[in-house]
């Protein structure tokens, strides 16, 4: 039953042999790094404030500002939304500053709090800086291939982030098309909407530089004796994330482009002919296609969904691991299905569109996809199931998050079904039902396994412990009010209530059996924000006032970023001495010797292995 | 930089390559993909149109059939060869640096460089003279995709001729101040920023037909 990767097969062995070529080429190198030995001491004087926190090449630190970057602007959209559910429990109500939300401000904020979440909260959270920090780390490498390039692709995300903030503040407000931004509306909306648009285009340029880096980084930096199959889960999910975001990304860049064209040259790309509006016809050619946009659109977004929850995925196996005190069951099996998966979705873009009257057989084609597509997912996320299997569990704080995370996200995926199927999808789209399942997807999802990351890696970063208790009030609290938030959306999408309603459906007399859960869902996110609170005081004051790490290794772990690497690593360059890799990522319980784990890089036992390999040669 | 990140000039073993050749041939993987999106929404427009170019031949009041009625053919051409002859110079740049002469390739960059200068004012010519007679991105679809194609690819030969202006003259320093790794370097660093030429170069060869042929 048990497929678990040990270090004493022969095609392991025959690995090993394989390393010795990185090895050779080590005094080579170090001829190159003397060359610059003389550079190399001028710099190691102290840095001013500029370079070292804002202008830095270090991905660590460039991990942190993508990081508390990210978590400011999540708590933003979140803010966003805590107003939208404000007016959605009592249409008109008044908010306090505020005033009563008018329709218009009531877009604004549906169409940023998507644009947020998505760019500029977790993709950024979960490639940008756990990837940055931890990616390096785990393949033993000194930092990212590019350093100065991933310093720009920050700045790219920071100004990014400052012009989509800026578009609140233009004449009638931010974008207010929805994060789809689907034209022809968009391309006849005000000027939030060009900001929108340039603000994307910085976003979109800031996740290429980052995805060439990355994959640059994971092919060409990892240590002697890293092999692809003894990369940690984590890197591969990762890996494959950058590779999405390199080919699906360029597509909305183009749409993007053509969109612009559309509001500032006065093209039509996406406008057909004929169009009339509240202003009379519009005086434009003609001739372009709102269904255009869709497809770009959605040939990128699609992927993106993956974007959002591999490197989720990847934080969950991590701490499973470490905490079940045993190899992932089915590693390669998983590594195999994460591929597979990042190939299918960039073939299952429209199964969004089934309304648009694509005709049948390209819906059946873009079902059939669909289908397949869950395959990968679910063998990923089955295997994480059966890793808890005979495992010792440390309830760790971010256990809780990642174990919070496998139900969670079975409930996104399985909610996906319908709505991968034209019969089901057809009375479903556009409702309630649609929100509740990928928010089931990404917020209870993804942002649970987040949060997972933060408890695991914070004492990497900082040196110093969070607090259990409250990390285990923010676990509870986070579980069940997220699911207060969203599973009702469910049923009052198969009720038939429409999503981006002004009034909740207030005014349509099917929703009012359902309409009563408003009151429910609003109150559950305003005690999801209450259930924040202990997080983000104990982020803080964990900095400061947090226990202190005993050892370097804090929590007992076999990868790299643990055991090879002081705690926390030192400053440009992570490692005392650059590691060599001798085994595979998660040799937890192994069942020779007494060791509870042996980490990556320590090397085995002189005379054994030796003879064996000496024999195999 | 403060650290020495490995294989930033010889090639990892068992990859083959360097860092930044891997790194370009990625960023090219993604402007395909750019490309390949502006190509396919020019398909899907075109298909969806009801006459290709839809429009009168210029000071006449014939619909013109081709795309060759209203768009300069010749100029075009012209422009193909002197990318062509760019990509050319380029190589042969690269290749003085590999046979250690300096002055052979800041001609040859030079060269490479002008003709991309001539390309764009080529290009400005063709543009004018369509402003000339009154016709925008805003006239029609394919009008639209005519300047918006070929404008992004523009924005390209720019974005080139920015980089290889700075290998050309500041970029120098690398050679003429350093050792024989830094050289190593700068001869790397032409071969990356002749790929993306090269490109650039390849993205006309196919705008070419595509708008003013077919």
């Amino acid at each position: 039953m048990e497929e678990s990767p040990q270090g004493s097969t022969p095609q392991d062995q025959h690995q090993t042999n394989g390393e010795q070529q990185p090895l050779d080429e080590a005094p080579e190198a170090h001829a190159v790094e003397h060359a610059h030995d003389d550079h190399h001491h001028d710099h190691h004087h102290e840095e001013g404030f500029w370079r070292k926190y804002w202008f830095s090449t270090d991905h660590k630190v460039i991990g942190i500002q993508y990081g508390i970057t990210a978590l400011f602007f999540l708590f933003f959209g979140f803010c966003l939304m805590l107003l939208m559910r404000w007016q959605l429990a009592s249409p008109g109500a008044t908010i306090p500053i505020l005033g009563a939300l008018t329709p218009e401000l009531y877009n604004q904020f549906g169409a940023m709090h998507g644009t947020i979440m998505v760019f500029m909260g977790i993709v950024p959270l979960a490639v940008g800086a756990f990837g940055n920090y931890v990616v390096p780390l785990q393949i033993g490498a000194i930092d990212m291939a590019f350093p100065r390039l991933n310093m720009a692709s920050y700045h790219f995300f920071f100004w990014g982030g400052i012009v989509m903030m800026a578009s609140f503040f233009v004449p009638e407000g931010a974008a207010k098309a929805g994060w789809t931004s689907y034209p022809p509306l968009a391309d006849i909306e005000t000027m939030g909407q060009t900001m929108w648009l340039f603000g994307m285009v910085l976003l979109i340029t800031s996740s290429l530089l980052g995805a060439i880096n990355f994959i640059t980084t994971i092919i060409q930096l990892r240590a002697d004796g890293m092999t692809f199959f003894r990369m940690p889960f984590f890197v591969w999910a990762q890996f494959i994330t950058a590779f999405l975001l390199l080919l699906a990304f360029p597509p909305l860049e183009a749409a993007g482009f053509l969109q612009l064209a559309d509001r500032l040259l006065g093209t039509s790309f996406f406008l057909p002919s004929g169009l009339v509006t509240a202003d009379g016809p519009l005086e434009v050619a003609g001739g372009g296609s709102p269904l255009l946009w869709q497809h770009l659109f959605w040939f990128l977004a699609h992927p993106e969904v993956y974007v959002l929850i591999l490197p989720a995925m990847g934080i969950v196996a991590e701490i499973i691991a470490n905490n079940t005190r045993k190899p992932l069951w089915g590693y390669k099996l998983m590594v195999y299905s994460v591929i597979f998966l990042g190939f299918m979705s960039f073939i299952v873009w429209a199964h969004h569109m089934f309304i648009t009257g694509m005709g049948t057989a390209i819906s059946a084609f873009f079902q059939v996809t669909t289908m397949i597509i869950s395959i990968p997912s679910v063998i990923i996320l089955s295997a994480l199931f059966i890793s808890l299997w005979g495992g010792s569990i440390r309830f760790t704080v971010p256990m809780l998050f990642a174990l919070g995370f496998l139900p969670m996200f079975g409930i996104g995926g399985l909610t996906g079904l319908p709505l991968g199927l034209a019969p089901t999808d057809i009375p479903l789209h556009d409702t309630y039902y649609v929100i509740g399942h990928f928010h089931y997807v990404v917020a209870p999802g993804t942002i649970l396994a987040l949060f997972a990351g933060v408890y695991y890696w914070y004492p990497k970063v900082t040196g110093r412990e969070m607090n259990d208790l409250l990390g285990k009030i923010h676990f509870w609290g986070s579980l069940i009010f997220m699911n207060g938030v969203f599973f009702p959306m469910l049923i009052q999408g198969m009720a038939g209530v429409s999503r981006r309603l002004f009034d909740g459906g207030l005014t349509y007399s099917f929703s009012e059996p359902v309409f009563h859960y408003n009151s429910f869902m609003s109150i559950s996110a305003f005690l999801l924000a209450v259930a924040q609170i202990p997080f983000i005081i104990n982020f803080f004051w964990s900095l400061k006032k947090g226990k202190k790490v005993e050892k370097d290794n804090h929590w007992d772990a076999t990868t790299l970023e643990w055991s090879a690497t002081p705690t926390p690593p030192v400053p440009h360059g992570n490692f005392i001495h650059v590691p060599s890799v001798y085994r595979d990522p998660y040799e937890y319980s192994p069942p020779t010797g007494g060791r509870e784990f042996i980490p990556q890089d320590e090397p085995p036992p002189k005379e054994t292995e030796t003879e064996t390999i000496e024999a195999d040669a | 930089m403060d650290l020495q990140i490995p294989y930033e000039v010889i090639p990892r073993r068992d990859t083959g390559v360097n860092n930044a050749k891997l790194g370009i041939w990625l960023f090219l993987a993604s402007e395909v993909m750019l490309f390949g999106g502006l190509f396919a929404a020019y398909i899907f427009l075109r298909m969806g149109a009801e006459a290709w170019p839809g429009m009168m031949i210029p000071d006449t009041t014939t619909m013109a059939e081709r795309a060759d009625q209203v768009l300069s053919v010749p100029l075009a051409t012209l422009n193909t060869m002197i990318l062509i002859a760019s990509s050319v110079t380029m190589v042969m740049s690269w290749a003085s640096l590999k046979l250690n002469d300096f002055k052979k390739y800041k001609l040859y960059m030079g060269l490479t460089i002008l003709l991309a200068f001539g390309f764009l004012i080529v290009k400005a010519f063709e543009y004018g003279s369509k402003f000339g007679h009154d016709l925008f991105p805003s006239t029609n679809m394919f009008l639209a995709v005519y300047f918006v194609l070929t404008g992004l690819h523009a924005i390209h030969v720019t974005g080139g001729i920015i980089v290889n202006a700075y290998f050309w003259g500041p970029g120098t320093k690398m050679w003429t101040q350093g050792n024989d790794h830094d050289k190593a370097h700068f001869t790397n660093r032409i071969e990356v920023a002749g790929l993306y030429w090269h490109f650039v170069d390849l993205v006309w060869i196919f705008l070419f037909p595509t708008i003013y042929l077919l």
